[in-house]
């Protein structure tokens, strides 16, 4: 029987709450001289380490041990990837160039080829099915292009956003292009914004003004997509996931308000009202259901449609870019806005997205996340590879749709297929789960 | 009484009470004007009429008028009985609900003086501006509330309830294994599990079900797809009975909120969307002392909850505006409840300076606003979340916070409880009482609120479909029945009421309708 050592490395980063975690799977081909399993970690508190933990035969491997499996932050990509050899199975959380789609200038310049390229090849039509982002610059260097957009419609309210910065931070709204060019001048502008500027750059994107609202308030969604592969392109929809509220009602009066205008939980918490025990989070499965009260089901239907496009479309556009690399698989957390015609918008794609949970219901759907991530990377290799689903997790693509229905001889004439994705249905994952893996431990040839 | 000069009776008296309304006028006019068309003939006039009014859909709406009527109708009674035997026939019943009233009219009006605050005010102009112009975030607000207190808290009602009495029965006798276990000790027929499974009949287990046969791993062909397009056309023939019967084996999530609609008969009208409209100005001139207890309750309840504190600002919009509408108050015709009265400033005494307060009659009390909350997620538009709210309150609602003998009442629910339990799980009951855990003090808050709050919105919901569709809250007795057979392998285990209240302190994973299911039609009798 093989032993699957579980390591785990806490660093404490200096700046920030962030805490490190670099944790590796050893596995011994020589078992059958050692003895018995053995589990040795420090405790964190971060939901990847409980998962990785409960994992049975998993053990944590410290310091220099060799490790089969790591969950590391971006930080560490280069030394996971360029100091060892990787055997064939071994597998890291991340693709070597994930920023291609993670930061905001990058996605944006990838879409934007993307799109262009669409609509030279096969036509204005399907490079229309492009148009899920809003318009966007990369200042300084499309300073003019910005411009000239900005010109063209008067009156619009704009967002500024640092291309590497998380959690909403150093992110302002603005309305007249000496607002920005202030900035540029270095006036009254935070310090952190002032460093931001020198050392990167920005991004400029036209601001959603009639947002979706539930009872005044805006929000977005938080969507989870795994991807294990670009070449072929191979994703996987979560069903679960969240809408994160702002904690005030909106408002275009006041855009220095960042509160009203920026969802993410960070910044909410630091609001002088936020209540921690006023909930801002409502699961993906009753957004749904109230959408689907209020807007009937076909309705509800076609925009969960139209997200799924958005997925796959914003995978493609960078599936020739990522470098493929089949030790590698990555869960990307997408923020999606709904504007008041129920059209989705792409706002960013996170690479790192955020399993600090902010309540137990939170806690419990990142668990399940995490671990059927580790379930359709199967390092235990209980799967066939067939799978359409695992756990919470519906195959959306494989190089090419995935459907419902099985497609055959006799079903491919028509043309009433479904897509094989359900983001907000029920998630009876445990049940599938039995049904289609083995019990642990299983070899896997290595 | 014969039935024919029963039925005679119904009809003049559904008569009365649609002649001259909205919908006479409208049916009148469109009679008229189709007199014009070519293919009313005159020697055929009645016919050709009543023929057009039958094809354009006026006579569905006034069936649906009807059966509305029919729904809230007293039922008949001897000539010769005083109103108040109407509202309420058991005189012990009156006297302590009369009593109840008087203690909260006593606790408001002493929470008036204390805060020094009238029961009504006139705003100022300047007020009144302020507050029009944040009609729609009222939530933003922060009056202070610190010494505002709820006028009541459900517990407070359940000792009353422990405490009646009927004086003409002898309960004397020894508590015995035959006698009543629970807390509720009035003689009232309530019905068991036999009698429920004729009654609830198409919840048994060889009928489809929404929130049992709509469940992932059962294929939509076997059940859910035909049945959402039977409500499809129910919706379209715009039939409230059918969209009643339908709602007894649930209503489909995108379909919910016109079925409800419908089943009430609520159509938002434009003359409901005026009246609407005309309790908001009412808002913004007067301020009422109950409006702070709403306003608390607001932030103590729905502004807590996950799920609700999105619609704090409709909460609002609905419960001010209900407090001051009068048309309310008609409903006390059948509710054992008189509105309280109070007197203008300085004139105090006497009776034609009497006004009811609030001017609607119902004083809201601790969890009221839950009655609301689940409704916001069926209806956008304020007007129609308020037509739907109140003709639920006055159909349904008030009778869990009112003494009467009615089988939906909250007395008769509690005993129906009590009764369900200690037949059908005699060992778990005993364990309760012996631990001083009566099971009651329990499930009472569940049943005040209907379990708003305490389940899953969408469970919630599954579960007010079935109240809607048997116009009954019996169904809330039985899953409060139901919860407790459910869990009751671990109740058996603890010895406190604070273990069995800490067991049963999360039903927000509960499935209601299997719970329902296996209680009513699985249980041995």
């Amino acid at each position: 029987m093989s032993k699957y050592k579980l390591l785990s490395e806490h660093n404490t980063r200096t700046e920030g709450k962030q805490r490190l975690l670099h944790t590796k799977v050893l596995m011994n081909n020589k078992s059958e001289e050692r003895g018995g399993r053995c589990v040795r970690y420090k405790c964190g508190q971060h939901t990847i380490q409980s998962v990785l933990r409960e994992r049975p035969g998993w053990v944590e491997v410290k310091d220099e041990g060799e490790w089969d499996f790591t969950w590391c932050d971006v930080g560490w990509l280069k030394e996971s990837f360029d100091n060892s050899y990787m055997e064939e199975h071994v597998r890291v959380n991340h693709f070597r160039n994930y920023y291609e789609l993670s930061r905001k200038n990058l996605m944006v310049k990838n879409l934007k080829r993307y799109r262009k390229n669409l609509e030279k090849d096969v036509g204005h039509m399907e490079a229309s099915k492009c148009d899920f982002f809003p318009c966007t610059f990369t200042l300084p260097s499309e300073y003019h292009l910005f411009v000239e957009e900005f010109k063209r419609s008067p009156g619009s309210t704009w967002i500024m956003k640092p291309v590497g910065k998380s959690q909403g931070k150093g992110i302002f709204l603005f309305r007249k292009l000496k607002d920005i060019m202030d900035w540029k001048k270095d006036g009254t502008r935070s310090e952190e914004q002032k460093d931001a500027a020198q050392v990167e750059s920005y991004v400029v994107q036209r601001y959603i003004e009639n947002p979706y609202l539930i009872n005044g308030r805006k929000f977005d969604l938080r969507v989870y997509v795994l991807v294990t592969s670009y070449a072929p392109l191979k994703a996987w929809l979560y069903r679960d996931g969240f809408g994160r509220f702002s904690n005030t009602r909106f408002s275009l009066t006041s855009i220095d308000d960042k509160y009203v205008h920026l969802t993410n939980v960070a910044v909410q918490k630091t609001a002088p009202d936020y209540n921690p025990e006023k909930g801002c989070k409502w699961q993906m499965q009753q957004l749904r259901r109230y959408l689907t009260a209020k807007h009937g089901r076909e309705t509800v239907e076609s925009l969960f449609k139209e997200m799924d496009n958005i997925f796959v479309r914003s995978l493609q556009s960078v599936q020739r870019v990522i470098i493929n690399d089949k030790h590698c698989f990555e869960l990307y957390g997408y923020d999606i806005m709904l504007d008041h015609n129920l059209k989705p918008w792409l706002i960013e794609v996170n690479s790192s997205p955020s399993y600090i949970p902010s309540s137990q219901e939170d806690y419990e759907m990142k668990f399940r996340l995490l671990e059927d991530t580790l379930n359709v990377v199967d390092m235990e290799g209980r799967l066939t590879g067939k799978e359409k689903r695992v756990g919470g997790y519906d195959l959306m693509w494989n190089d090419g749709p995935v459907f419902r229905e099985d497609v055959n001889l006799e079903t491919s004439g028509s043309s009433c297929f479904t897509a094989n994705t359900h983001l907000g249905c029920v998630n009876d994952r445990e049940k599938q789960l039995r049904q289609l893996l083995k019990p642990f431990p299983r070899q896997k040839k290595m | 009484m014969d039935d024919g000069s029963e039925l005679s009776l119904t009809i003049a008296h559904i008569v009365q009470r649609l002649k001259g309304s909205h919908l006479h006028s409208q049916i009148e006019r469109r009679a008229k004007e189709c007199l014009h068309q070519p293919d009313i003939k005159l020697d055929s006039l009645k016919e050709d009429v009543r023929s057009f009014l039958k094809t354009s859909g006026w006579e569905r709406q006034l069936q649906n008028a009807v059966y509305r009527e029919l729904q809230v109708q007293l039922p008949p009674s001897h000539p010769a009985a005083p109103p108040e035997h109407l509202k309420e026939p058991l005189a012990y019943m009156r006297a302590a609900q009369a009593g109840w009233e008087k203690r909260v009219l006593k606790s408001l009006n002493s929470m008036s003086t204390e805060l020094g605050v009238p029961l009504a005010r006139m705003r100022p102009a300047a007020e009144q501006k302020e507050l029009a112009n944040k009609w729609n975030e009222m939530g933003t607000d922060e009056p202070d509330l610190a010494s505002v207190r709820p006028v009541y808290a459900p517990k407070d009602f359940l000792e009353v309830l422990v405490s009646l009495r009927n004086p003409n029965h002898d309960g004397s006798e020894d508590v015995s294994v035959r006698s009543h276990w629970g807390l509720v000790q009035v003689p009232l027929n309530v019905r068991d599990i036999p009698q429920l499974r004729r009654a609830f009949s198409e919840l048994n287990l060889t009928s489809g079900q929404l929130g049992i046969d709509d469940h992932a791993h059962i294929h939509p062909d076997l059940f859910e797809n035909e049945y959402v397009q039977i409500g499809k056309k129910v919706v379209m023939e715009q039939d409230s009975a059918a969209a009643q019967q339908y709602s007894r084996q649930g209503c489909s999530t995108g379909l919910r909120a016109d079925l409800w609609a419908l089943i009430l008969n609520s159509n938002n009208q434009p003359q409901d969307v005026m009246h609407y409209e005309q309790l908001t100005a009412g808002v913004i001139q007067h301020d009422l002392l109950v409006d702070n207890l709403i306003y608390k309750d607001v932030k103590l309840t729905a502004s807590n909850d996950d799920y609700y504190f999105v619609f704090e600002d409709f909460l609002y919009q609905v419960l001010l505006c209900f407090s001051r509408d009068t048309a309310v108050l008609e409903h006390f015709k059948y509710n054992s409840a008189t509105p309280p009265r109070s007197f203008i400033q300085g004139k105090g005494g006497e009776e034609e300076c009497a006004v009811v307060y609030p001017p609607n009659g119902v004083i809201p009390f601790h969890g009221f606003s839950m009655y609301v909350a689940p409704l916001c997620f069926l209806y956008n538009e304020p007007s129609k979340l308020y037509s739907v709210f109140r003709e639920m309150y006055i159909r349904y609602f008030f009778r869990l916070h009112s003494i009467s003998s009615s089988p939906s009442g909250i007395v008769s629910l509690c005993l129906q409880f009590e009764r369900l339990l200690q037949t059908h799980l005699p060992q778990l009951f005993y364990h309760l009482r012996q631990i001083g855990a009566q099971p009651l003090r329990i499930a009472f808050k569940w049943m005040v609120r209907a379990f708003s709050g305490y389940l899953s919105t969408d469970q919630l919901l599954l579960l007010w479909d079935r109240v809607l569709g048997y116009d009954s809250l019996e169904v809330v007795a039985v899953l409060a029945a139901a919860v407790f057979a459910f869990r009751a392998e671990n109740l058996m285990e603890v010895t406190s009421l604070g273990s069995a209240e800490a067991v049963l302190a999360d039903l927000s994973t509960l499935k209601v309708m299997p719970l329902i299911q296996i209680f009513l039609f699985a249980t041995a009798i």
